[in-house]
Protein backbone atom coordinates (compact mmCIF):
# COMPACT_ATOMS: atom_id res chain seq x y z
CA UNK A 1 0.00 0.00 0.00
CA UNK A 2 1.80 2.84 -1.10
CA UNK A 3 0.00 6.08 0.79
CA UNK A 4 0.74 10.09 0.58
CA UNK A 5 -0.90 11.91 3.42
CA UNK A 6 -2.71 14.84 2.04
CA UNK A 7 -2.54 16.83 5.53
CA UNK A 8 -0.36 15.82 8.40
CA UNK A 9 1.60 18.32 10.86
CA UNK A 10 4.86 16.81 10.88
CA UNK A 11 6.08 19.47 12.71
CA UNK A 12 4.53 17.93 16.13
CA UNK A 13 5.77 14.79 15.03
CA UNK A 14 8.66 12.66 16.66
CA UNK A 15 10.91 10.89 14.14
CA UNK A 16 9.91 7.32 15.56
CA UNK A 17 6.61 8.80 13.74
CA UNK A 18 8.29 9.18 10.55
CA UNK A 19 9.75 5.59 10.75
CA UNK A 20 6.22 4.05 11.49
CA UNK A 21 5.03 5.93 8.54
CA UNK A 22 7.34 4.91 6.32
CA UNK A 23 7.69 1.46 7.03
CA UNK A 24 3.15 1.35 6.71
CA UNK A 25 4.05 2.65 3.27
CA UNK A 26 3.58 6.00 3.85
CA UNK A 27 6.33 8.18 1.05
CA UNK A 28 4.63 11.00 0.68
CA UNK A 29 2.86 14.39 2.56
CA UNK A 30 1.59 17.74 3.22
CA UNK A 31 2.12 19.57 6.00
CA UNK A 32 -0.23 22.81 5.68
CA UNK A 33 0.92 25.90 7.94
CA UNK A 34 -1.80 26.06 11.04
CA UNK A 35 -1.76 26.98 14.35
CA UNK A 36 0.42 25.70 17.19
CA UNK A 37 -1.85 25.70 19.60
CA UNK A 38 0.05 28.06 21.64
CA UNK A 39 -1.03 31.47 20.15
CA UNK A 40 1.54 33.83 18.12
CA UNK A 41 1.97 37.59 18.77
CA UNK A 42 3.98 38.44 15.64
CA UNK A 43 4.88 38.13 12.09
CA UNK A 44 8.26 36.75 12.90
CA UNK A 45 7.07 33.80 14.96
CA UNK A 46 4.64 32.74 11.14
CA UNK A 47 7.52 33.61 8.71
CA UNK A 48 10.07 30.78 11.24
CA UNK A 49 7.40 28.91 10.87
CA UNK A 50 7.03 29.01 7.29
CA UNK A 51 10.59 28.31 7.41
CA UNK A 52 10.48 25.42 8.64
CA UNK A 53 8.05 23.90 6.29
CA UNK A 54 10.02 24.63 3.75
CA UNK A 55 13.74 24.38 5.02
CA UNK A 56 13.94 22.00 8.29
CA UNK A 57 11.22 19.85 7.63
CA UNK A 58 11.28 18.44 4.24
CA UNK A 59 15.00 17.70 5.35
CA UNK A 60 14.04 15.60 8.37
CA UNK A 61 11.18 13.95 6.45
CA UNK A 62 13.46 13.11 3.57
CA UNK A 63 15.80 10.94 6.12
CA UNK A 64 13.20 8.51 6.28
CA UNK A 65 12.55 8.46 2.66
CA UNK A 66 9.76 10.41 3.04
CA UNK A 67 8.79 13.64 0.38
CA UNK A 68 7.59 16.23 2.31
CA UNK A 69 5.65 19.50 1.24
CA UNK A 70 3.46 22.01 2.51
CA UNK A 71 0.39 24.49 2.13
CA UNK A 72 1.04 28.54 3.87
CA UNK A 73 -1.45 30.38 4.94
CA UNK A 74 -2.45 32.57 7.66
CA UNK A 75 -4.92 30.34 9.92
CA UNK A 76 -8.17 31.60 10.42
CA UNK A 77 -7.95 31.65 14.20
CA UNK A 78 -5.27 33.91 14.43
CA UNK A 79 -6.54 35.83 11.39
CA UNK A 80 -8.56 37.53 14.59
CA UNK A 81 -5.32 38.90 15.92
CA UNK A 82 -4.32 42.33 14.45
CA UNK A 83 -0.75 41.42 15.66
CA UNK A 84 -0.49 38.67 12.99
CA UNK A 85 -2.67 39.86 10.37
CA UNK A 86 0.10 41.58 8.74
CA UNK A 87 1.71 37.73 8.03
CA UNK A 88 -0.93 38.39 4.76
CA UNK A 89 1.70 40.43 3.60
CA UNK A 90 4.61 37.84 3.33
CA UNK A 91 3.02 35.34 1.85
CA UNK A 92 3.69 35.82 -1.76
CA UNK A 93 7.29 35.31 -0.53
CA UNK A 94 6.40 31.87 0.29
CA UNK A 95 4.13 30.86 -2.17
CA UNK A 96 6.45 31.30 -4.66
CA UNK A 97 8.87 28.05 -3.43
CA UNK A 98 9.48 24.77 -4.93
CA UNK A 99 7.57 22.68 -2.00
CA UNK A 100 4.20 24.93 -1.51
CA UNK A 101 1.76 23.03 -3.15
CA UNK A 102 -1.44 24.82 -1.99
CA UNK A 103 -2.41 27.88 -0.18
CA UNK A 104 -3.75 26.70 3.33
CA UNK A 105 -5.29 25.93 5.45
CA UNK A 106 -7.50 28.62 5.18
CA UNK A 107 -11.26 29.04 5.88
CA UNK A 108 -13.40 29.76 8.87
CA UNK A 109 -12.69 29.14 13.09
CA UNK A 110 -15.38 31.57 14.48
CA UNK A 111 -16.96 32.68 11.53
CA UNK A 112 -15.95 36.37 11.97
CA UNK A 113 -15.67 39.14 10.14
CA UNK A 114 -11.62 39.34 10.21
CA UNK A 115 -12.03 35.59 9.10
CA UNK A 116 -14.11 36.97 5.79
CA UNK A 117 -11.57 38.90 4.78
CA UNK A 118 -8.26 36.52 5.41
CA UNK A 119 -10.21 34.00 3.81
CA UNK A 120 -11.27 35.81 0.58
CA UNK A 121 -7.86 37.22 0.39
CA UNK A 122 -6.02 34.34 0.64
CA UNK A 123 -8.13 32.79 -2.50
CA UNK A 124 -7.44 35.84 -4.23
CA UNK A 125 -3.66 35.21 -3.46
CA UNK A 126 -3.89 31.01 -4.71
CA UNK A 127 -5.70 32.56 -8.00
CA UNK A 128 -2.84 34.93 -8.73
CA UNK A 129 -0.08 32.34 -7.79
CA UNK A 130 -1.77 29.86 -9.50
CA UNK A 131 -2.02 27.79 -6.55
CA UNK A 132 -5.37 24.92 -5.27
CA UNK A 133 -6.45 26.11 -1.58
CA UNK A 134 -7.26 23.43 1.04
CA UNK A 135 -9.82 24.70 3.58
CA UNK A 136 -10.13 23.89 7.22
CA UNK A 137 -14.30 23.62 7.99
CA UNK A 138 -14.65 25.23 11.61
CA UNK A 139 -15.75 21.95 14.46
CA UNK A 140 -18.20 24.48 15.93
CA UNK A 141 -20.95 25.04 13.66
CA UNK A 142 -19.96 23.05 10.52
CA UNK A 143 -22.73 23.18 8.95
CA UNK A 144 -23.06 26.76 8.76
CA UNK A 145 -19.70 26.79 8.29
CA UNK A 146 -19.46 24.45 5.39
CA UNK A 147 -22.11 26.14 3.52
CA UNK A 148 -20.65 29.59 4.32
CA UNK A 149 -16.91 28.32 2.89
CA UNK A 150 -18.63 27.36 -0.17
CA UNK A 151 -20.19 30.29 -0.87
CA UNK A 152 -16.72 32.20 -0.33
CA UNK A 153 -15.18 29.96 -2.85
CA UNK A 154 -17.65 30.42 -5.63
CA UNK A 155 -17.53 34.20 -4.62
CA UNK A 156 -13.68 34.01 -5.28
CA UNK A 157 -13.86 32.62 -8.54
CA UNK A 158 -11.28 29.81 -8.13
CA UNK A 159 -12.47 26.67 -10.32
CA UNK A 160 -13.80 24.88 -7.52
CA UNK A 161 -11.88 21.70 -8.55
CA UNK A 162 -8.84 23.39 -7.44
CA UNK A 163 -10.44 23.61 -4.07
CA UNK A 164 -10.50 20.58 -1.10
CA UNK A 165 -12.93 21.33 1.81
CA UNK A 166 -11.40 19.19 4.85
CA UNK A 167 -12.60 17.85 7.95
CA UNK A 168 -15.78 16.81 6.61
CA UNK A 169 -17.81 14.44 7.80
CA UNK A 170 -21.89 12.39 7.49
CA UNK A 171 -23.38 15.69 7.46
CA UNK A 172 -21.31 17.42 5.41
CA UNK A 173 -19.76 15.68 2.71
CA UNK A 174 -23.36 15.55 0.46
CA UNK A 175 -22.61 19.98 -0.05
CA UNK A 176 -19.04 19.57 -0.57
CA UNK A 177 -19.85 17.11 -3.38
CA UNK A 178 -22.33 18.98 -5.03
CA UNK A 179 -20.17 21.98 -5.10
CA UNK A 180 -17.51 20.32 -7.62
CA UNK A 181 -14.73 21.10 -4.68
CA UNK A 182 -12.80 18.10 -3.31
CA UNK A 183 -13.44 16.27 -0.28
CA UNK A 184 -11.27 16.12 2.53
CA UNK A 185 -11.95 13.58 5.95
CA UNK A 186 -8.99 13.68 9.05
CA UNK A 187 -9.69 10.37 10.74
CA UNK A 188 -9.11 10.90 14.06
CA UNK A 189 -8.68 8.69 17.21
CA UNK A 190 -11.94 9.72 18.62
CA UNK A 191 -13.17 12.91 16.83
CA UNK A 192 -13.96 13.83 13.66
CA UNK A 193 -13.97 10.46 11.29
CA UNK A 194 -12.94 6.61 11.97
CA UNK A 195 -11.69 4.36 9.10
CA UNK A 196 -15.07 2.20 9.62
CA UNK A 197 -17.16 5.45 9.27
CA UNK A 198 -14.63 6.43 6.33
CA UNK A 199 -15.31 3.12 4.65
CA UNK A 200 -19.40 4.27 4.92
CA UNK A 201 -19.01 7.21 3.33
CA UNK A 202 -16.59 5.78 0.51
CA UNK A 203 -19.06 3.23 -0.11
CA UNK A 204 -21.71 5.79 -0.49
CA UNK A 205 -20.04 8.66 -2.56
CA UNK A 206 -17.46 6.63 -4.27
CA UNK A 207 -13.50 7.30 -4.26
CA UNK A 208 -13.99 10.29 -6.37
CA UNK A 209 -12.00 13.72 -5.52
CA UNK A 210 -12.03 12.32 -1.96
CA UNK A 211 -8.60 12.94 0.13
CA UNK A 212 -8.42 10.95 3.25
CA UNK A 213 -5.55 12.23 5.48
CA UNK A 214 -4.51 11.67 9.41
CA UNK A 215 -4.70 15.43 10.48
CA UNK A 216 -1.86 14.52 12.74
CA UNK A 217 -0.58 17.16 15.52
CA UNK A 218 -0.13 17.94 18.64
CA UNK A 219 -3.50 16.82 19.99
CA UNK A 220 -4.32 13.29 20.50
CA UNK A 221 -4.27 11.55 17.16
CA UNK A 222 -2.35 8.94 15.10
CA UNK A 223 -0.50 9.73 11.76
CA UNK A 224 -1.17 5.80 10.74
CA UNK A 225 -5.09 5.97 10.47
CA UNK A 226 -4.58 6.09 6.37
CA UNK A 227 -3.28 3.08 6.77
CA UNK A 228 -5.87 2.15 8.74
CA UNK A 229 -8.60 3.45 6.37
CA UNK A 230 -6.86 1.35 3.73
CA UNK A 231 -6.82 -1.43 5.23
CA UNK A 232 -10.37 -1.05 6.25
CA UNK A 233 -11.19 -0.16 2.57
CA UNK A 234 -9.59 -3.85 1.87
CA UNK A 235 -11.67 -5.52 4.81
CA UNK A 236 -14.78 -4.37 3.14
CA UNK A 237 -14.08 -5.47 -0.56
CA UNK A 238 -12.77 -2.64 -2.35
CA UNK A 239 -10.32 -3.46 -4.61
CA UNK A 240 -6.46 -2.60 -4.27
CA UNK A 241 -6.90 0.08 -7.24
CA UNK A 242 -9.57 1.84 -5.10
CA UNK A 243 -7.24 1.67 -1.84
CA UNK A 244 -4.61 2.93 -4.12
CA UNK A 245 -6.57 5.45 -5.77
CA UNK A 246 -7.74 7.20 -2.64
CA UNK A 247 -4.77 7.38 -0.52
CA UNK A 248 -2.06 7.97 -3.88
CA UNK A 249 -3.67 8.94 -6.90
CA UNK A 250 -6.11 11.39 -5.42
CA UNK A 251 -3.72 13.33 -3.76
CA UNK A 252 -1.35 13.24 -6.16
CA UNK A 253 -3.92 14.39 -8.54
CA UNK A 254 -5.06 17.17 -6.43
CA UNK A 255 -1.88 18.85 -5.37
CA UNK A 256 -0.59 17.59 -8.89
CA UNK A 257 -2.79 20.98 -10.18
CA UNK A 258 0.23 23.45 -8.49
CA UNK A 259 2.73 21.95 -11.16
CA UNK A 260 5.12 21.70 -8.10
CA UNK A 261 4.28 18.06 -6.73
CA UNK A 262 8.20 16.54 -6.84
CA UNK A 263 8.05 13.26 -6.78
CA UNK A 264 10.67 11.78 -9.22
CA UNK A 265 12.21 8.60 -8.50
CA UNK A 266 8.92 7.72 -6.33
CA UNK A 267 6.41 7.03 -8.78
CA UNK A 268 7.80 3.36 -9.67
CA UNK A 269 8.74 2.61 -6.55
CA UNK A 270 7.22 -0.21 -4.70
CA UNK A 271 5.75 0.40 -0.93
CA UNK A 272 9.07 0.51 0.78
CA UNK A 273 11.16 3.27 0.84
CA UNK A 274 14.99 3.38 -0.99
CA UNK A 275 17.21 4.58 1.71
CA UNK A 276 17.92 7.97 0.05
CA UNK A 277 18.15 9.02 3.47
CA UNK A 278 20.90 11.40 3.71
CA UNK A 279 22.17 14.52 1.95
CA UNK A 280 19.79 15.12 -0.82
CA UNK A 281 20.98 17.43 -2.66
CA UNK A 282 24.23 17.76 -0.96
CA UNK A 283 27.67 18.37 -2.34
CA UNK B 1 37.75 27.45 -5.96
CA UNK B 2 34.80 27.50 -9.39
CA UNK B 3 35.51 30.83 -10.65
CA UNK B 4 32.98 33.22 -12.35
CA UNK B 5 34.03 32.60 -15.66
CA UNK B 6 34.11 28.84 -15.16
CA UNK B 7 30.56 28.92 -13.54
CA UNK B 8 29.77 30.84 -16.87
CA UNK B 9 31.71 28.78 -19.46
CA UNK B 10 30.13 25.23 -18.06
CA UNK B 11 26.82 26.96 -17.61
CA UNK B 12 26.42 27.91 -21.28
CA UNK B 13 23.89 25.63 -21.96
CA UNK B 14 21.71 26.03 -19.46
CA UNK B 15 21.97 29.92 -19.90
CA UNK B 16 20.55 29.20 -22.91
CA UNK B 17 17.51 27.87 -21.69
CA UNK B 18 15.09 30.49 -22.62
CA UNK B 19 13.21 30.85 -19.05
CA UNK B 20 17.24 31.96 -17.17
CA UNK B 21 18.57 34.01 -20.32
CA UNK B 22 15.28 36.03 -20.38
CA UNK B 23 15.68 35.84 -15.92
CA UNK B 24 19.29 36.83 -16.57
CA UNK B 25 18.48 39.93 -18.89
CA UNK B 26 15.04 40.68 -16.31
CA UNK B 27 17.31 41.07 -12.97
CA UNK B 28 19.69 42.51 -14.89
CA UNK B 29 17.33 45.83 -15.82
CA UNK B 30 14.93 45.29 -12.53
CA UNK B 31 17.27 43.99 -9.59
CA UNK B 32 13.73 43.86 -7.71
CA UNK B 33 12.96 40.95 -10.49
CA UNK B 34 15.07 38.43 -8.60
CA UNK B 35 12.78 38.10 -5.53
CA UNK B 36 10.43 35.92 -7.55
CA UNK B 37 12.43 34.04 -10.49
CA UNK B 38 15.32 33.28 -7.68
CA UNK B 39 12.22 30.57 -5.56
CA UNK B 40 11.83 29.37 -9.57
CA UNK B 41 14.69 28.26 -10.73
CA UNK B 42 14.89 25.07 -9.57
CA UNK B 43 11.15 24.24 -11.36
CA UNK B 44 12.63 25.52 -14.74
CA UNK B 45 16.05 24.86 -15.11
CA UNK B 46 15.72 21.70 -13.10
CA UNK B 47 18.11 20.16 -9.95
CA UNK B 48 20.89 17.46 -11.48
CA UNK B 49 24.50 18.40 -11.47
CA UNK B 50 25.90 20.01 -13.85
CA UNK B 51 27.44 17.24 -16.39
CA UNK B 52 30.66 19.64 -16.81
CA UNK B 53 31.27 20.51 -12.99
CA UNK B 54 29.42 18.21 -11.19
CA UNK B 55 30.45 19.75 -7.81
CA UNK B 56 27.12 22.59 -8.63
CA UNK B 57 24.06 21.27 -9.34
CA UNK B 58 22.16 23.04 -11.93
CA UNK B 59 19.53 25.28 -9.78
CA UNK B 60 22.70 26.24 -7.80
CA UNK B 61 24.52 27.48 -10.85
CA UNK B 62 21.60 28.86 -12.03
CA UNK B 63 21.01 30.99 -8.78
CA UNK B 64 24.66 32.09 -8.76
CA UNK B 65 24.08 33.52 -12.60
CA UNK B 66 21.36 35.14 -11.18
CA UNK B 67 23.14 36.70 -8.29
CA UNK B 68 25.45 37.94 -10.23
CA UNK B 69 23.06 39.68 -12.72
CA UNK B 70 22.40 42.24 -10.24
CA UNK B 71 23.95 45.28 -10.27
CA UNK B 72 27.24 45.49 -7.98
CA UNK B 73 26.95 48.50 -5.20
CA UNK B 74 25.77 49.78 -1.82
CA UNK B 75 22.35 47.19 -2.14
CA UNK B 76 23.60 44.32 -2.95
CA UNK B 77 24.27 43.02 0.62
CA UNK B 78 21.00 43.70 1.66
CA UNK B 79 19.43 42.15 -1.40
CA UNK B 80 21.44 38.99 -0.92
CA UNK B 81 20.53 39.04 2.94
CA UNK B 82 17.08 39.05 2.23
CA UNK B 83 16.65 36.03 -0.15
CA UNK B 84 18.86 34.08 2.19
CA UNK B 85 16.48 35.52 5.08
CA UNK B 86 13.41 34.32 2.54
CA UNK B 87 14.97 31.36 0.93
CA UNK B 88 14.29 27.87 1.41
CA UNK B 89 16.82 25.54 1.97
CA UNK B 90 17.87 25.15 -1.98
CA UNK B 91 17.63 29.05 -2.17
CA UNK B 92 19.87 29.28 1.14
CA UNK B 93 22.63 26.53 -0.20
CA UNK B 94 22.50 28.59 -3.60
CA UNK B 95 23.11 31.78 -1.78
CA UNK B 96 25.94 30.54 0.34
CA UNK B 97 27.84 28.89 -2.50
CA UNK B 98 27.65 32.42 -4.74
CA UNK B 99 28.84 33.83 -2.08
CA UNK B 100 32.78 33.91 -2.70
CA UNK B 101 31.99 35.15 -6.70
CA UNK B 102 30.35 38.23 -5.24
CA UNK B 103 31.89 41.34 -4.51
CA UNK B 104 30.98 41.67 -1.26
CA UNK B 105 33.64 41.78 1.52
CA UNK B 106 32.81 40.29 4.74
CA UNK B 107 29.38 41.80 5.02
CA UNK B 108 27.77 38.39 4.16
CA UNK B 109 29.51 36.68 7.27
CA UNK B 110 25.72 36.54 9.21
CA UNK B 111 24.71 34.10 6.88
CA UNK B 112 27.31 31.49 7.22
CA UNK B 113 26.76 31.81 10.91
CA UNK B 114 22.86 31.49 10.91
CA UNK B 115 23.92 28.51 8.10
CA UNK B 116 26.51 26.90 10.53
CA UNK B 117 23.62 27.08 13.46
CA UNK B 118 21.11 24.97 11.07
CA UNK B 119 21.58 21.44 11.53
CA UNK B 120 20.96 21.08 7.72
CA UNK B 121 23.82 19.28 6.37
CA UNK B 122 23.17 20.89 3.62
CA UNK B 123 23.53 24.21 4.52
CA UNK B 124 26.33 23.59 7.26
CA UNK B 125 28.71 21.92 3.71
CA UNK B 126 27.97 25.38 1.57
CA UNK B 127 28.89 27.86 4.77
CA UNK B 128 32.36 26.25 4.76
CA UNK B 129 33.31 26.81 1.17
CA UNK B 130 35.49 29.50 0.09
CA UNK B 131 33.74 32.50 1.56
CA UNK B 132 34.47 30.90 5.14
CA UNK B 133 37.66 32.61 5.02
CA UNK B 134 36.26 35.50 6.55
CA UNK B 135 34.94 33.53 9.65
CA UNK B 136 36.92 34.47 12.94
CA UNK B 137 39.20 30.89 13.82
CA UNK B 138 37.11 30.31 16.60
CA UNK B 139 33.82 30.16 14.92
CA UNK B 140 35.86 28.63 11.76
CA UNK B 141 36.96 25.50 14.24
CA UNK B 142 33.59 24.74 15.89
CA UNK B 143 31.89 24.72 12.05
CA UNK B 144 34.33 22.22 11.27
CA UNK B 145 34.09 20.04 14.30
CA UNK B 146 30.39 20.49 13.70
CA UNK B 147 31.24 18.90 10.20
CA UNK B 148 32.64 15.88 11.78
CA UNK B 149 29.99 15.87 14.72
CA UNK B 150 27.32 14.91 11.85
CA UNK B 151 29.40 13.15 10.01
CA UNK B 152 30.04 15.27 6.41
CA UNK B 153 32.87 14.48 4.55
CA UNK B 154 35.69 16.88 5.10
CA UNK B 155 35.71 17.68 1.77
CA UNK B 156 33.14 19.97 1.80
CA UNK B 157 35.51 22.67 3.72
CA UNK B 158 37.38 24.78 1.50
CA UNK B 159 41.16 25.07 2.74
CA UNK B 160 41.13 22.90 5.60
CA UNK B 161 44.03 21.61 5.31
CA UNK B 162 46.02 25.50 5.37
CA UNK B 163 44.22 26.45 7.68
CA UNK B 164 43.51 23.68 10.65
CA UNK B 165 45.63 23.99 13.55
CA UNK B 166 46.76 23.18 16.78
CA UNK B 167 43.63 24.31 18.70
CA UNK B 168 41.30 22.48 15.86
CA UNK B 169 43.82 19.24 16.50
CA UNK B 170 43.22 19.66 20.02
CA UNK B 171 39.07 19.83 19.94
CA UNK B 172 38.90 17.03 17.02
CA UNK B 173 41.29 14.44 19.39
CA UNK B 174 38.57 14.95 22.26
CA UNK B 175 36.02 14.27 19.98
CA UNK B 176 37.57 11.17 18.44
CA UNK B 177 38.44 10.16 21.68
CA UNK B 178 34.45 10.34 23.27
CA UNK B 179 33.89 8.51 20.08
CA UNK B 180 36.09 5.47 20.36
CA UNK B 181 35.29 5.27 24.07
CA UNK B 182 31.95 5.11 23.23
CA UNK B 183 32.68 2.32 20.72
CA UNK B 184 31.73 4.36 17.10
CA UNK B 185 33.30 4.70 14.61
CA UNK B 186 35.57 7.51 13.30
CA UNK B 187 35.49 8.52 9.05
CA UNK B 188 38.49 8.20 7.45
CA UNK B 189 38.98 11.71 6.65
CA UNK B 190 39.05 12.65 10.60
CA UNK B 191 41.98 10.27 10.83
CA UNK B 192 43.49 11.63 8.03
CA UNK B 193 43.59 15.05 9.65
CA UNK B 194 44.56 14.40 13.08
CA UNK B 195 47.28 12.72 11.66
CA UNK B 196 48.50 15.15 9.41
CA UNK B 197 48.03 17.85 12.45
CA UNK B 198 49.81 15.72 14.71
CA UNK B 199 52.42 15.02 12.73
CA UNK B 200 53.00 19.32 11.95
CA UNK B 201 53.76 19.60 15.46
CA UNK B 202 56.01 16.76 15.89
CA UNK B 203 57.99 17.31 13.19
ZN1 LIG C 1 -4.64 20.76 10.01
Amino acid sequence: MRIFDPHIHMSSRTTDDYERMAAAGVRALVEPAFWLGQPRTNVGSFTDYFDSLVGWEPYRASQFGIRHHCTIALNPKEANDPRCRPVLDVLPRYLAKDGVVAVGEIGYDSMTPDEDAAFSAQLALAVANDLPALVHTPHRDKVRGTQRSLAVVKESGIDPGRVVIDHLNEVTVGLVKDSGCWMGFSIYPDTKMSPPRMVAILREYGPERILVNSAADWGKSDPLLTHATGAAMREAGFSDDDIDRVLWRNPVEFYGQSGRLDLSDMEDLAGTYAGNSILRGGD
Amino acid sequence: MTGVDELRGVFVAVAEDGWLSTALARVAADPAAINHLFPAVGRHCGRAPLAALPTWSTDDAARALLLLALPPGDGLPDRVELLYRYGDAAEKRAVLRALPLLVLGAAAVPLLQDAIRTNDPRLLAAALGPYAAHLDDATWRQAVLKCVFMGLPLSCVADLYQRADAELATMLAGLVAEREAAGRAVAEDVHALLHHLTAATEG
